[in-house]
This record gives structure tokens, C-alpha cells and sequence, in this order.
């Protein structure tokens, strides 16, 4: 028994991605639910489980474009002596056994005599190749649009490379890439942004983490860290000076009563930003235990989609890098994003004497077409405050 | 008398009128067809394909009897040409085929209607019969079909006898001594080939600067100089500007080069193209469109004329003018009519001139391929390598197949050779399966066959034929 492994739905409106990596190779036994690949969409990355036990065989290789129910791979379900010879990748390159042997093993796929040959030739599965011919017969230039799909990633750089080193390399951006470079553009051409900065004392807090620190991590699990009192602060922010927490829609300006809050994540795929729901009426462990659970998530790439959709207003910290200072860029539909920045001790002066103090710059770009200069800096001056005095959010004062 | 209604009424009893009547049938259809001529079969059978064959086969036995028997070491006393027993084997072929066809007829109960059809409303047909007797008929669908004609020229108009149509020229009493023919187009070497053979000495008048204009010009070439070993002269660049009377002979008056030519000939056959049957049939009243420059009627791919309800067919319509096209044509306007939507992929139509060696192609050719700017790759193999065209001493032409230089997909094939007729299917056969050369390469051909060539021109397409 034969069972396909195909590529299931991983997220509404999405139809392809790219199988970005293989847990298991061809000839490996496989049990249910166990983790078999990673299928890398636009928006996340997703990982695959067995659907049956038995030997895989893999037919689709790592890099390659996948639809939405393609056939990757096999799972052959008999047991004992059931040898992976099914498998193409098995037979030795140089192996001098004819052909047509492995022909009935490649699903029926009906093919022409050369796109036999030179899939053979190629180690390619005749199955994994979607026939344009008459009643989907595999052509000899299907194959080799398929061969030449195949050696795109890996053939950018030759071996023989150290030789004469390049002066340049080329490399296909990832999807998530592609999708971020577009919606950063996107949301450059599509809005107004403009950005005002302000200084935040972070004495205040730092006290409040020495003091809370340990009974906080006992009581909750999760440490005590910057980012609840900023989410709490911008919540206050954006109470007092809705327009930051609205967004355009044509010729409407639609007002969210409700707060979901993205936090940007920064992964090796590149950024995220899962988002935090109905932030407003969490409290300050809620917050922290789900910051972790994203973060965890993002890293481990099982991020969903549902996890990055509907946020209404973006928190990013730049300060975990040692930024001073940023302009963020917008993240549409949104209308206000917030930049923290690294804490430095810097000279201050405090009721006209100059005193060391833990400061943080903090950025808030805004869409210049619905927020007035005069709500941008209101609403950074009240986050300001919240962040110098932590009991102003207690009394909303 | 209460006028008959059908459900399809062709107007056209040719290979595209009499195939599309037998498939509507066949569909279930009460059908009509309408043939102005006392026998089916149209153009194709009764003047044009193959009574044409039917001379050719003849004068081809006798070229091998009186020219390459001894070859094989047959000797045989000078062979004599019976020319009228040569045109009455050909009549009873071509009777034969159309009785064939009237039986087909009947097995389908198709109402077979004598006399010429006009539209004279969307849905009805005025037919004349040859007493000029009229009556009418009603019908929910038509397919006109009424083919072409030979075209002629002003300069030179046809009389019936010293000045003739191919179809006259299938029927000559006796073998002419000297017969120009004008136009190097394949009716104009086919029935000068006859002709040649059978001893007249022929000329052809080709107003261009070569033969066979539209074919694969290498390969159209190849068979121009076979053509000229077996005694056609070809004048190319030469405009006939009239011709005149002079005791039983005619004089066609040219000009080549600013210089006048003159050509004393017992017959002059005009093959200058043929041209749609389209006027008369009272159709641009309705609303059908009729290109004033080629006489084609318009349609869409799927047949139908701008009158939903009429369809046109065959050498009406744009393509090239061929039987088996038009053949292909009759079955998808039936069936489209009965709701389908059957196109004919005209890149796949196999054209033949039966000359000998005979050229048939299908697909592209190389000018059409460097026009287009599509990159390619040539593959070409002589029959003079051949085992099998040695036997036969038939050593002269080649396969010349075109495919895609980066998919290797064939886009043309041409054949210049022994029963190149024949051959092309297999290479049809490819095209139409989307093939690449090398499908056709690696795939076992009989031996010792002409075949064999085809693969090995595929072979040779990535320049690994083994016989060269």
C-alpha cells in the first residue's frame, strides 16, 4: 500500500510555496505524525507531518516550487523485505538495467519516449512533472523546464568557486523575502509616513523589574521585561488619540475599538510580526507569557498565518541590536508603528542638575494622512509619560 | 407542395460538404446536401486529387517501363501510350469512388438534392436544378461548401481547348508535343510531370523567381532540379501577357527581363491558384462576411460564419486549399453544430505534391521559422543512404526535420523523396503529439525502410545519425 504525501492547505489564499527542507530522505522509515518537511509560503513556515508509517520516498527535492495538494513524496506501507526500489534516486546513475524497468513505478504518467530518457538521465520522478501535452503527457521540454527549475538555487554558485573568487553572487529571495520586500514598498508608496521622536526616562520601570523580578517570575513563569509596559503604555497611547489606532479605507477612516498589537520578531527567515489580541485587557503576565509563546513559535517556524493577520497598530524594537535611532516604516493597513531603541545612561537634566539616567529614544512613524502632527506627538508624549510613571497606566491618569 | 425542412443543409457535395453530411448523420441529424455536379466527391474527386493520381500512377508505369526496367534487368519491347484507355481507367476509378460515396449516402439516409444551392434567408435555400427548374428548402443549420475554382487569367482566358483548366487538362485526347504550363504551383508540376512522361515537351511559366513558392525553398529547390532532370524546363521571372491563335497552335506571349519571349505550344494549362466559391450564393445579403481581396468568407474557429447559424467549410474559408482539410473541417462544423467545439489546428495539416520524388510537408518551414525569429535546429537525412530507396533505385531527396532549438520540439517536416506521400503521416502523426526529435530518435523504425530516414533525420538533429 502506497499512501501520497501531498501538500496540504496552509493558510487561506495561499496556493504555492517552496519545499524549503526535508527531515527524512528517501529510504527512511517513517511513523505517523512525525515531522517530514517544511513547506515555506509568503507569509510563515510550515511544518509537514507523516500522514501514514512505512519507507518514504521523496519526489520532490528541497528548494523546489510546490502547489497546494502537489505530491511530494510516497510512503510505502508493506513491511519487510519491501525494498525502496521504487525509488529513482536508488538506481545507481551508471546502473546498466533498462529503463523501462522503472516505468509502471512512475504513477502512470503517460510521457513521450525522450522525456522518458532524459528524466532518467536526470534522476527526476516522471510523476513529480505536470505533463502539458495532449491529456497531460510529459514532454521532452517538460522535463527540462523542470530540470532547469530544479538547478536554479544551487547552481548560482559554480564549486570550483575558490579558484577565482566571485564578485558577485546571485541568489533567488525566499518568499517570505519577496513578500516582505513588497509590502515595505508598498507601504512607502501608499502612505504618508512621517516620523517624531521623544526620550523616555526608564528609571522608573528598571525599579519597578529590580524590585518584581523574582516574585514576578515565581508567581507567573515568565520574567518581568520592557515590552508589557510599552504595550500597556502605547494601549493608553492609543486610548487617549484614536487615529493611531484606526486605518484607511478608501475615502472612510475606520476607527478599531479594540487593540491587537503586533510585536516585531526578528527570525532567520527574516521579520515577523505576530500579533497580540485584544491587548487592553490583559494583564502585565498575560502579556509576557504570549510575547514568549510567538517568539518561540517564529523561531521554530510555526508561525501560522492566522498568528500575523489583523493587527492594528506595531511595536518594534530596534534596541535588541543596539539601534539609537529609527524611522520605522508602517505596516499597512496600520496607521502608527512605535520604535523602542537600546537604553543608554546618558547625562540628563533633572530639576537643573545634570544626573545619569537609563534612556531610550522612541520613534513613532505615522501616516501623515489621517494622524495631524499635533495627535503624533500628543500620543508619544503620553506613551512618555506611561513609561517614566508606570502608575499612570494603573489609574489612566 | 409544403417546403421540406431539415435540421442541416450543406450546400456542397466535395470531400468538406459529403463529410460533413455523413457526420451530422451520424449525430443524428436529418441532413440535406446539395451537389450542383450529377456526381459527389467535388473538385477532389471528380477534376482535381484523383483523377490526377489516377495519371500520375500511369504515367510513372510507363516512365519505369520504357526508362528503368532494363535497369532491373527486365527487358520489354518499347512500351506504346494509349491515352484514351489511360483517361477511361481513370473515369471508372473516379466513378467507382463517387458510387462510393452515394452509398455511403444512403446507409446515412442523407436526402441528396441535384442542383445549385443559394441562401435566399438564414434558414432557407433556393435550389436550381439543371432544368432551371427552382425549389426550396428550409433548414435550422447550413453548411456552405461549394469549394473553388481554377483561377484564371485576363491576359490569357481560357477557351476549353488550346487554353485550358487542369480539369481539361486530365482529359487530353492525345499526348500534346509541346504544352506550357503556366504557374510552378503543385497542380502546374503534377500535371506537367504527367505529361513529361508521357512525352510531351513541357513548359513552365513562372511569373516568381522560383517553384513551389510557399513550400520549404531548400527542399521546393531538391525537387525543381529532380523535375529538370526528367525534362521540365522551368522559365521563372516570366509575366505571359497574352497569347494568339496561329493555325492548330497557340502562341503565349511573355515578357522576361524587359525582353519578349514567345512560346509556340499545342496546349496551355493554367494553374495560377484556385479561388472561393463565394459569389452567387446570395450570402453577403444575409450579413456573412466575404473578404473582397481573396473571396474567403470569414468565421470564427469554430466554423461559424457571422450568421450564427451558418457555417462555411473547406477551401472557403482561410487554410490552405486541400481535401483532407476541408474533410477535417465538415466533421467540426457538424459537431459543433450538434454543441461541440472541435477546432482544426491548420500548424498540423500535411500538404503533398505527387510529383516524382514526391515533397510533402507538414508544420513550419525554415522561412517561416526565421521570420518568426524562432530558434531551430536542423536535421537532415538523403535517401541515397537509404537501404531501402536503394532497392527501390528511387535514391533522390531527403527528410528535412525542424525542431525547437531549446525544447526540441518538431515544428516542420519536409520530405523530398520515393512515397514521401506516405511518410508524412508518421511525421503528422509526431507534430500532433507534441513530439521532440528525439521521442522520434529513440523510437525502433522497421528494416530496411524509407522510414528509416525519418529517424535518422531526428537522429541527425542533434547531429548523431549513425547511416551518415
Amino acid at each position: 500500500m502506497i499512501t501520497e504525501i501531498k501538500v496540504p492547505s496552509v493558510g487561506e489564499s495561499i496556493s504555492e510555496g517552496v519545499l524549503s527542507k526535508w527531515y527524512k530522505k528517501t529510504g527512511d522509515t517513517v511513523k505517523v505524525n512525525e515531522p517530514l518537511f517544511e513547506v515555506e509560503t509568503e507569509k510563515a513556515t510550515t511544518e509537514i507531518v507523516a500522514p501514514d508509517a512505512g519507507v518514504l520516498t521523496i519526489l520532490t527535492a528541497e528548494g523546489d516550487k510546490v502547489l497546494i495538494g502537489a505530491v511530494v513524496g510516497k510512503i510505502n506501507k508493506s513491511t519487510g523485505g519491501a525494498s525502496p526500489a521504487t525509488s529513482p534516486a536508488s538506481v545507481p546513475a551508471s546502473s546498466a538495467s533498462v529503463s523501462v524497468a522503472t516505468e509502471p513505478a512512475s504513477s502512470g504518467a503517460v510521457s513521450n519516449p525522450a522525456a522518458r530518457h532524459l528524466a532518467e538521465k536526470a534522476g527526476v520522478d516522471l510523476s513529480a512533472i505536470a505533463g502539458s501535452g495532449k491529456g497531460a503527457r510529459v514532454l521532452k521540454e517538460d522535463v527540462i523546464a523542470h530540470v532547469e527549475s530544479q538547478q536554479k538555487p544551487n547552481a548560482i554558485v559554480p564549486k570550483d568557486v575558490r579558484r577565482e573568487v566571485a564578485r558577485e553572487t546571485r541568489q533567488r529571495m525566499t518568499p517570505i523575502r519577496q513578500r516582505i520586500a513588497e509590502r515595505l514598498l508598498h507601504a512607502q508608496q501608499s502612505s504618508a509616513i512621517l516620523t517624531t521622536f521623544n526620550e523616555a526616562d526608564m528609571s522608573a520601570i528598571m525599579a519597578f523589574r529590580a524590585k518584581y523580578k523574582e516574585s514576578f517570575q515565581k508567581k507567573h513563569g515568565v520574567g518581568l521585561g520592557f515590552m508589557s509596559f510599552f504595550v500597556k503604555a502605547v494601549i493608553e497611547g492609543l486610548k487617549a488619540y484614536p487615529a493611531v489606532n484606526a486605518r484607511i479605507d478608501n475615502q472612510d477612516i475606520v476607527y478599531h475599538h479594540f487593540y491587537d498589537i503586533g510585536v516585531a520578531v526578528s527570525t532567520e527567515k527574516g521579520l515577523m510580526v505576530p500579533v497580540l489580541r485584544n491587548v487592553d485587557e490583559l494583564t502585565f503576565a498575560e502579556i509576557e507569557k504570549k510575547i514568549v509563546e510567538l517568539a518561540v513559535k517564529a523561531k521554530e517556524n510555526k508561525i501560522t498565518v492566522g498568528d500575523l493577520q489583523g493587527g492594528t497598530f506595531t511595536i518594534t524594537n530596534g534596541g535588541t541590536f543596539g539601534s539609537m535611532l529609527s524611522t520605522p516604516i508602517l505596516n499597512p493597513p496600520q496607521s502608527g508603528i512605535l520604535g523602542m531603541h537600546a537604553i543608554q545612561k546618558r547625562a540628563v537634566v533633572v530639576d537643573d542638575q545634570i544626573v545619569i539616567r537609563p534612556m531610550m529614544y522612541i520613534a513613532l512613524s505615522y501616516d501623515h494622512r489621517i494622524i495631524d502632527g499635533k495627535e503624533a506627538v500628543s500620543f508619544l508624549v503620553r506613551v512618555k509619560e506611561c513609561l517614566e510613571n508606570p502608575e499612570r497606566i494603573f489609574f489612566s491618569v | 407542395m409544403a417546403i421540406e425542412s431539415f435540421d442541416v443543409a450543406i450546400i456542397g457535395g466535395g470531400p468538406g460538404g459529403y463529410v460533413a453530411a455523413i457526420r451530422a448523420s451520424q449525430l443524428g441529424f436529418k441532413v440535406a446536401c446539395i451537389e450542383k455536379r450529377e456526381t459527389l466527391g467535388g473538385t477532389c474527386l471528380n477534376v482535381g486529387c484523383i483523377p490526377s493520381k489516377a495519371l500520375l500512377e500511369s504515367s510513372e508505369l510507363f516512365l519505369q517501363a520504357s526508362k528503368h526496367f532494363e535497369n532491373h534487368g527486365i527487358i520489354v519491347s518499347k512500351p506504346q501510350i494509349d491515352v484514351p484507355a489511360m483517361i477511361a481507367r481513370k473515369d471508372k476509378i473516379v466513378k467507382g469512388l463517387g458510387d462510393g460515396i452515394s452509398s455511403l449516402f444512403k446507409k446515412n439516409k442523407i436526402n441528396r438534392i441535384a442542383g445549385l444551392g443559394k441562401i435566399i434567408a438564414s434558414n432557407r435555400i433556393e435550389v436550381t436544378d439543371k432544368t432551371g427548374s427552382k425549389s426550396e428548402i428550409e433548414a435550422k443549420f447550413i453548411i456552405i461548401a461549394t469549394g473553388s475554382e481554377p483561377a484564371s487569367l485576363p491576359c490569357l482566358p481560357m477557351d476549353g481547348e488550346f487554353v485550358v483548366s487542369s480539369a481539361e487538362a486530365l482529359n487530353f485526347k492525345s499526348v500534346p508535343k509541346d504544352l506550357v504550363v503556366v504557374g510552378a504551383g503543385y497542380i502546374g508540376l503534377e500535371m506537367g510531370s504527367v505529361w513529361t512522361r508521357l512525352g510531351s515537351n513541357v513548359q513552365v511559366l513562372e511569373f516568381l523567381p522560383k517553384a513551389l513558392p510557399i513550400s520549404d525553398s531548400e527542399s521546393a529547390a531538391l525537387l525543381q532540379r529532380s523535375l529538370e532532370k526528367q525534362g521540365l524546363n522551368f522559365n521563372f521571372d516570366t509575366k505571359v501577357t497574352g497569347g494568339k491563335r496561329e493555325g492548330g497552335q497557340i502562341i503565349i506571349e511573355c515578357e522576361k527581363a524587359g525582353q519578349k519571349v514567345q512560346f509556340k505550344a499545342d496546349k496551355a494549362l493554367v494553374c495560377v491558384g484556385r479561388k472561393p466559391n463565394s459569389l452567387g450564393l446570395g450570402i453577403e445579403a444575409l450579413g456573412i462576411i466575404v473578404d473582397p481581396r481573396t473571396a474567403q468568407i470569414k468565421v470564427d474557429q469554430f466554423l461559424r460564419t457571422a450568421v450564427p447559424n451558418i457555417y462555411a467549410i473547406g477551401d472557403l474559408v482561410a487554410g490552405p486549399m486541400l481535401a483532407h482539410k476541408a474533410e477535417e473541417e465538415g466533421v467540426a462544423a457538424a459537431e459543433n453544430i450538434a454543441g461541440g467545439k472541435t477546432t482544426v489546428n491548420h500548424d498540423t495539416i500535411p500538404s503533398v505534391i505527387y510529383t516524382w520524388p514526391e515533397l510533402s510537408s507538414v508544420g513550419k518551414t525554415e522561412e517561416q521559422l526565421k521570420e518568426t525569429k524562432v530558434p531551430y535546429k536542423i536535421g537532415k537525412f538523403p535517401f541515397i543512404a537509404n537501404s531501402r530507396a536503394r532497392t527501390m533505385g528511387e535514391t533522390e531527396g531527403m527528410v528535412k526535420i525542424l525542431a525547437h532549438e531549446k525544447t526540441d520540439r518538431i515544428l516542420g517536416v519536409h520530405i523530398v523523396g520515393p512515397r514521401a506521400s506516405d511518410m508524412i503521416a508518421e511525421a503528422v502523426a509526431w507534430v500532433e503529439m507534441q513530439a521532440s526529435a528525439e521521442d522520434v530518435a529513440r523510437t525502433c523504425h522497421a528494416h530496411p525502410t524509407l522510414s528509416e530516414a525519418f529517424k535518422e533525420a531526428a537522429m541527425a538533429v542533434e547531429k548523431k545519425a549513425i547511416h551518415i
